[in-house]
């Protein structure tokens, strides 16, 4: 197991130095921050003087290097529109976008698998045929169509939910977090189910195949032929057997929940880090775009790492050292 | 993500009835269409930024509706001789903090400017024809400039005063964590949440009278069909850059108001006069490169361009009446504009006429470079553009781009034919004239965003004449001069004017501003 972690770590690390290189070269080629920042008014002495504010005026390859030299003291350098350290800017919007996955995968997972359940279970039942139909109708519905849809209904007609924002947030964990309280929570409501409705769609319709392919099976026939109660049967040997494959997708999704909520996130302008980084790359603020891509790589790195380790707890079978091969 | 822009056409359709007003009277809260990236305010030259300023500080001289300057800290200016002004401060102004303003708070705000470490775009640009300052009393500032520049009250009015203790040691950190944030405006600072909110309180004891609003709260919502949903849902009294497809029905819409004015903004074309031949995206009529002539730098030519736009079309038809037409550098409502300068007609044969007098009867072929990201409804027009040219011969094609990627090239002037825009921070034609239409010269500072290198000597004197006159009146007459002279020679084809639009509650007025800012002072409840 730790030789396991360590050399995964290891990958790791070529990983996150290859992203660095191809982001930095990536916003080197498409333009040039200074044009995007200066005040049109701005003469030459003053565009001048911000390139060499903002270290643009040495050439690419040492801006690089500096930027790499820093970077392995912990520092990813200080963004050029904010003025502050790069990875200071992205936390302050984390919790945001932490609290907004949350909810979204809250609502897709306890949503999602307990409908995928009935309708694998009766599949001809009309219950299970008008669930299949509702996931697709998930999967092709353009995220912003539906937020905005949403924000029309529950909003604008009924005025049952704020229309956009974050609520107010309340100190905890030395997190400032909004959905504590209810006051917060309701604000958390619509973009937390415009960003799961995708998510919630594939949950149901893998749960569904899994139980489908899976109640043909020998263990679940023995099981019944020994008698065993249903809700055992679902509960402990369906329910772990079909989790493999669910738990890879979720931690996956929940990657991208929290990387990519970046539609979801300006449509009710939630201030997260997908509204930062969009921002970020049409200013092309370097620094944070870099930190904010090896954060994100980071990031999928540990979900794929826990989700290997689960596999393991769930089904016996599968052993960590096959890192072997 | 311009998908979403075509949204709130959509929404409105279906929209039957919406919630009343549900704040409480005098808490206002305001939609604003930018993130501002920080709070400080001297940090970055950016509108979203200034327009969160001003809610707290102030300049020496405020500016009207229509950019005229009008008495703010300062009372009083004049001209002891053409290098020395006297300017009289507000006696009895108050701090936010309680403390009282002077002389000395000025001069630390004066020396702080160009000094912020990190700044992106600081505006070190508007203080620094001040060679001297000196305060003589608590309510006298002496200023110098090294040679007669008449622009420097004007530009005062993009720096923003902080008391001196602040001044001299706050850092840009501690204006974003509320702790400098003291200033003598209408509003005091209470709290930021970046990319989300800014909330003030209303300073009881503001020189200039008290607002309408003991809270004002503004919130941060840059897609254009949230805000106006936010807006309708009743989470918002007001929003600011309503988005053109959206101004006639919410203006047909009762519980709604609008507010708008011609804004400081022109969209022009900038054509290529620096190269006199193998300009890079002019062809001849069959595709050759043109290695002979640049027809761009034929004032017959660029006279033809300008004939062959029909500015009513675009105006009526891309803009939905949210704009309007252009025949000089700003419209005609601002100081220093000409009365003589009618918008051009659309004139096909006109055009044709003269390219055939300038030798190109068969016309040529063109590439026209466009952002697709900055101005209102950019991409529409460039197409549009491409369209008349192509009607009278000038065959072009359209290439667009995020604006990122636009000015980087543009500045490498890759380019040989573009469409962009220019907004005058100082509220009259002399932004303009120097840096889009002065010749590129780093040591004088001209010409800085003159991507064309458009050059005229004749022009360029003119300008320096009126930037160098102390007269009001008589600089007003010779900006308007210089701006005739610029479209005589075509130095850029003007296409029109933006439009600033606001959206209220049908029980607030706001006065529409030109140079974009909402201020929450100027928000008031009709009576």
């Amino acid at each position: 197991m730790f030789v396991f972690i360590m050399r995964r770590l290891s990958q790791t690390a070529v990983v996150l130095l290859v992203t660095s290189l191809l982001v930095f070269a990536g916003l080197f080629v498409v333009g040039d921050p200074v044009e995007i920042l200066i005040s049109p008014d701005a003469d030459q002495i003053e565009r001048e003087r911000a390139r060499v504010a903002l270290g643009l005026d040495k050439p690419g390859w040492m801006q690089y290097l500096l930027f790499l030299k820093n970077a392995l003291s912990g520092d990813l350098g200080k963004s050029f529109v904010y003025g502050r350290p790069a990875l200071e800017v992205i936390f302050e919007r984390m919790p945001a976008t932490l609290e907004l996955a949350t909810v979204a995968m809250l609502i897709s997972i306890f949503v999602g698998i307990p409908l995928g359940l009935y309708a694998g279970l009766k599949p001809d039942s009309k219950i299970s045929k008008a669930i299949m139909a509702i996931s697709i109708v998930g999967f092709s519905l353009p995220t912003f169509w539906v937020g905005l849809m949403l924000i029309m209904l529950f909003a604008v007609q009924l005025g049952w939910l704020p229309s956009t924002g974050r609520g107010p947030t309340t100190e905890f964990l030395g997190m400032k977090l909004s959905i504590i309280h209810w006051d917060g929570l309701k604000y958390a409501i619509l973009p937390g189910i415009n960003l799961a409705l995708f998510k919630l769609s594939l949950i149901i319709r893998l749960t569904r195949a899994q139980v489908r392919e899976n109640v043909l099976l020998d263990y679940i026939r023995f099981a019944r032929a020994k008698g065993l109660r249903k809700s055992r049967i679902l509960g402990v040997h369906l329910l772990k057997n079909i989790m493999i494959p669910l738990v890879t997708v979720i931690g996956l999704e929940l990657g991208s929940v929290i990387a990519f909520a970046i539609v979801t996130e300006s449509i009710f302008a939630w201030p997260g880090m997908g509204k930062l980084v969009i921002d970020s790359i049409f200013q092309l603020d370097r620094p944070v775009v870099v930190a904010y891509l090896m954060i994100t790589v980071l990031m999928f790195v540990v979900i794929n790492l826990v989700i290997d380790i689960l596999y393991s707890v769930l089904d016996p079978r599968v052993r960590l050292s096959a890192a072997k091969n | 993500m311009r998908f979403l822009t075509c949204v709130p056409r959509v929404l409105l359709l279906t929209l039957l009835s919406f919630q009343a007003l549900s704040l409480s009277a005098n808490e206002l809260t305001v939609g604003l269409a930018a993130p501002i990236t920080s709070l400080d305010p001297h940090y970055h030259n950016l509108t979203p930024n200034i327009s969160v300023a001003k809610q707290v500080f102030e300049p020496l001289f405020l500016t009207d509706a229509f950019q005229n300057l009008k008495p703010g800290l300062a009372e009083s200016w004049r001209n002891i001789d053409p290098l020395t002004y006297e300017i009289k401060l507000r006696k009895g102004v108050k701090w936010h903090d309680g403390s009282p303003f002077v002389a000395e708070d000025v001069l630390a705000s004066f020396k702080r400017i160009p000094d912020v470490p990190n700044s992106p775009a600081s505006f070190a640009l508007y203080v620094r024809q001040i060679t001297e300052a000196t305060a003589p009393d608590a309510h006298t500032l002496i200023l110098k400039t090294a040679k007669p520049y008449t622009g420097l009250i004007r530009d005062l009015n993009s720096a923003q005063i902080v008391p001196k203790a602040i001044a001299e040691s706050a850092k840009t950190e501690d204006f974003n964590s509320g702790k400098a944030m003291i200033g003598t405006g209408p509003y005091k600072f209470v709290e930021y949440k970046p990319g989300d909110r800014v909330v003030f309180a209303r300073n009881d004891e503001y020189w200039g009278g008290k607002g309408d609003w003991t809270t004002v709260q503004m919130r941060m919502i840059a897609n254009n069909a949230a805000r106006v949903a936010a807006l309708l849902a009743g989470d918002l009294q007001m929003i600011e850059n309503v988005p053109t497809p959206d101004v006639k029905r919410l203006s047909s819409d009762k519980n709604l108001a609008i507010a708008q004015a011609v804004s400081n903004r022109i969209i022009y074309l900038h054509m290529d006069s620096n190269r006199t031949k193998n300009s890079p995206f002019v062809r001849t009529a069959d595709g050759k490169p043109m290695e002979e002539a640049n027809p761009l730098t034929d004032p017959r030519v660029r006279r033809a361009i300008s004939k062959a736009m029909n500015r009513d079309v675009i105006v009526e038809r891309i803009m939905e009446t949210v704009a309007v037409p252009a025949g000089q550098l700003m419209a005609e409502q601002f100081f220093g504009t000409s009365k003589k300068l009618p918008v051009e007609k659309y004139d096909p044969e006109g055009a044709k006429k003269l390219l055939a007098e300038a030798g190109y009867p068969n016309g040529f072929q063109l590439t026209l470079h466009s952002p697709n990201n900055r101005y209102i409804n950019d991409e529409k027009i460039a197409q549009a553009v491409a369209q008349f040219l192509t009607r009278v011969g000038i065959v072009t094609k359209l290439e667009t781009m995020p604006s990122n990627i636009f000015f980087s090239r543009g500045s490498k002037l890759e380019f040989s034919f573009m469409l962009a825009g220019w907004a005058s921070e100082s509220g009259d034609p002399s932004s303009p004239l120097r840096s889009l239409l002065g010749t590129y010269d780093a040591a004088t500072g001209t010409g800085a965003a003159n991507r064309g290198r458009f050059s005229s000597p004749e022009l360029d004197a003119l300008t320096t004449d009126a930037m160098t006159e102390i007269d009001e009146a008589k600089r007003g007459a010779k900006l308007a001069f210089a701006s005739e002279k610029a479209m005589e020679l075509m130095g850029i084809v003007p296409l029109h004017y933006e439009v600033s639009v606001w959206a209220t509650k049908s029980n607030l007025t706001y006065t529409a501003r030109a140079d974009q800012y909402t201020l929450a002072h100027e928000v008031k409840i009709k009576k």
